[in-house]
């Protein structure tokens, strides 16, 4: 799945998905570290909820879980989804 | 270091910890800093029925013991025995949400591998049950492997069993503490998992408040307008809630003097306790009330979950500044006080990111600002209405805020591409559901920073307005001279170099008075003016209530308008100068941040002056 062609950058408000595969060598190691402490991984699904303000489409707010996570789209732009029902 | 058990509380942020924390030791705690680092340590007591008193210490929220910050990096050196003033906890409670286990539960399984004995809180079941989720405690435990108490802190529920459970567990003939195998992160993912699976009986489909109240506050422009329209109320509300109470505290301090004045013989003794002690520290104390109302609004918006949202909406803002939304929060508390606000950017991963918002905290408006704004408003500006509801003092507050904030984008800006380029800021946070503030933990807290201010009116303040006492009152004038004594004393001669300086963005012979002082801290100005008059004026009441009317028949409205700017950028304050000095660990930053605000603030201060004098209020 390493080219599915959608990433959570891209993932519209209200959808989910599930985590197929990530990059995590694009990802400075502290955060990627704290993006998996956060729940953020292969395996799990998210959903978009939340993109941005008056100002820019970044960053965005995704929910894992019970958990809801504030990212960057640079770090999003790491997470290769497949997309679900 | 006592002989007596130490228990440490630990969680990830927002499980609930602080409110446990109060529910178990009531609000006798004591709050300190751990040694060489800026960490607040939050400490208390418990009394056990069998043991009797044992330590109870707040251990900063932490996602895991690879630490992210300084706080955590306490956190993880308390629990390994490491951390210098305090020693290895002899039992642990970990506090885990219980609408959040899968996630709280992986950081679970890395302290047990620590081998301290542990009770777990099944924290905020109240709120899981609201959210459509039957948790199982003794199904947990099982799964854990650990002692599993469900709490409801708010309601001090489940507080009487923690207690019995700690007895057992620090009782001397308790069974050893069984050991547990480190596991790697992965593993404590899918094992928290599981757990999280087996603890919860039932699950249902529930209206999700949180999200409700996201479409709304999280709107794009809805949201924003809201953002903005929160701290409008916040500047208005510290400025007309306190109206009150500070009369009340004047009156208080008046009566206070007049009552030494009558029942001492003149003496300079007397002077030193009415002029100096009594003007100087009671023109400061008299502003509490609007500390109180402004540190209120603060613990509120964090306490009911909405700061993370002022991140997320803010950050495309602050994105272009090349800072992050994170920056929000250090930015917002330094509305308080920029000593916690620069503490707090410890949370910005990228170090230029953190840098600029360290040099940029000094300008968000301060609550010590607030007595000197105070002051130079009610004496100048009209306390007329110019729409309903909003006055022209708030407004003119308002505007001084906005100026603050103006400038620090601006600086932002600037250094961002200057002296702290490079680098990439990132914004990675978690963002906790709405919750329903507890009146209890945020009275804790309101009175605790309460505390802080006056302890710092009681020292610092103190000290300097009894030294700028003695600097205003000697050498003394010879009665009948016709001399005043302010420019015969040593501090008026000093005064008056500054004056040479300051005379061109049109600061009088007062003002060149109160700006030495009040780089000891700012309000210190106000108490340097009352004691200055005190000092000058001995015949006349000279309590903070007319030290306004004072000014508005010395001072012009040009003056008065260039001295508030002044304030709005010049960096008058020892503490937020040695803070800076600790976290970016150099001489250089601090001296940088204390050069380029001076600069600013009499450039700006110069030029509101010359506009002011240029339409005729010179």
């Amino acid at each position: 799945m390493r080219n599915s062609p959608l990433n959570l950058a891209a993932l519209p408000v209200g959808a989910r998905a599930h985590i197929t595969h990530v990059d995590w060598d694009s990802i400075d190691a502290t955060s990627a570290r704290r993006l998996r402490e956060l729940g953020l991984d292969v395996g799990v699904d998210v959903e978009a909820l939340h993109r941005g303000s008056l100002f820019a489409r970044d960053p965005m707010a995704v929910r894992v879980g019970r958990m809801r996570i504030i990212l960057r789209l640079v770090h999003a732009a790491a997470f290769h989804l497949e997309p679900m029902a | 270091m006592s002989a007596r058990p130490l228990v440490a509380l630990i969680g990830n942020p927002n499980a609930g910890k602080t409110s446990l924390f109060n529910a178990l030791t009531g609000a006798r705690q004591k709050v300190g800093n751990y040694p060489g680092v800026t960490v607040e340590r939050h400490a208390g007591h418990l009394h056990l029925p069998h043991l009797g008193e044992v330590d109870l210490v707040d251990l900063p929220g932490s996602y895991s013991l690879t630490p992210a910050s300084p706080d955590e990096e306490v956190a993880r050196n308390v629990l390994l025995g490491t951390q210098a003033g305090e020693k290895r906890p002899d039992a642990l409670i970990i506090v885990v949400d219980a609408g959040n286990l899968a996630q709280h539960l992986r950081f679970v399984f890395e302290l047990r591998a620590l081998g301290i004995p542990t009770i777990v809180a099944l924290n905020m079941v109240d709120m899981a049950e609201r959210d459509g989720l039957t948790l199982d405690a003794a199904a947990l435990a099982k799964a854990i492997d650990l002692p599993v108490i469900a709490t409801v802190a708010v309601r001090r529920r489940g507080v009487e069993d923690i207690k019995e459970k700690l007895d057992a567990l620090l009782a001397a003939d308790a069974p050893a503490w069984a050991s547990f195998a480190e596991m790697p992160l992965d593993e404590r993912t899918l094992a928290a998992r599981r757990a999280a699976k087996a603890a919860v009986v039932h699950e249902s489909v529930t209206r999700d408040v949180t999200r409700r109240i996201d479409a709304v506050l999280l709107h794009p422009i809805a949201g924003f307008l809201i953002l903005l329209t929160i701290l409008f109320v916040m500047f208005q509300s510290v400025f007309s809630l306190a109206e009150a109470p500070i009369g009340w505290i004047e009156a208080g301090i008046a009566a206070l003097g007049d009552g030494v004045k009558a029942a001492l013989a003149p003496s300079i003794l007397r002077d030193l306790l009415t002029d100096g002690v009594i003007a100087g520290v009671g023109a400061v104390v008299a502003f509490l009330p609007q500390i109180v109302i402004l540190f209120f609004f603060i613990l509120l918006l964090e306490a009911t979950g909405y700061m993370a949202r002022a991140a997320f909406l803010m950050d495309g803002l602050m994105a272009r500044l090349g800072l992050s939304g994170r920056g929000f929060i250090p930015l917002l508390s330094s509305f308080a006080c920029a000593v916690p606000g620069i503490m707090a950017t410890r949370a910005i991963a990228d170090p230029k990111d953190r840098l600029v918002t360290i040099l940029i905290a000094p300008l968000m408006t301060c609550s010590a600002r607030l007595p000197v704004y105070a002051v130079i408003i009610s004496a100048f500006i009209p306390a007329r209405q110019v729409a309903p509801a909003i006055g022209l003092q708030g407004l003119v507050l308002f505007g001084l805020y906005l100026m603050g904030i103006m400038g620090a984008m601006g600086a932002a800006f600037c250094l961002r591409r200057t002296v702290a380029r490079g680098g990439t800021s990132h914004l990675l946070m978690e963002m906790p559901r709405y919750q329903w503030p507890r009146t209890r933990d945020i009275a804790i807290a309101l009175l605790q920073r309460a505390w802080i201010f006056l302890r710092r009116a009681g020292t610092i303040i103190f000290s300097t307005t009894v030294i700028l006492w003695v600097l205003l009152s000697f050498p003394r004038v010879d009665a009948g001279s016709g001399q005043s004594q302010i420019e015969h004393s040593v501090g008026g001669r000093i005064a008056t170099g500054i004056e040479y300086v300051v005379r061109p963005i049109g600061f009088n012979h007062d003002i060149a008075i109160a700006l030495l002082p009040a780089m000891a801290a700012r309000e210190v100005a106000v108490s340097a003016l009352a004691t200055a008059y005190a000092i000058d004026t001995p015949d006349e009441a000279q309590m903070s209530g007319q030290l306004a009317s004072h000014l508005g028949t010395r001072w012009s409205l040009a003056t008065a308008l260039a001295f508030l700017v002044w304030f709005v950028f010049a960096p008058q304050c020892i503490s937020t100068i040695a803070i800076t000095r600790r976290e970016t660990n150099s001489w250089k930053w601090p001296a940088f941040m204390v050069g380029y605000l001076f600069a600013l603030a009499y450039v700006a201060a110069g030029a509101t002056y010359w506009t002011a004098v240029a339409f005729g209020l010179g």
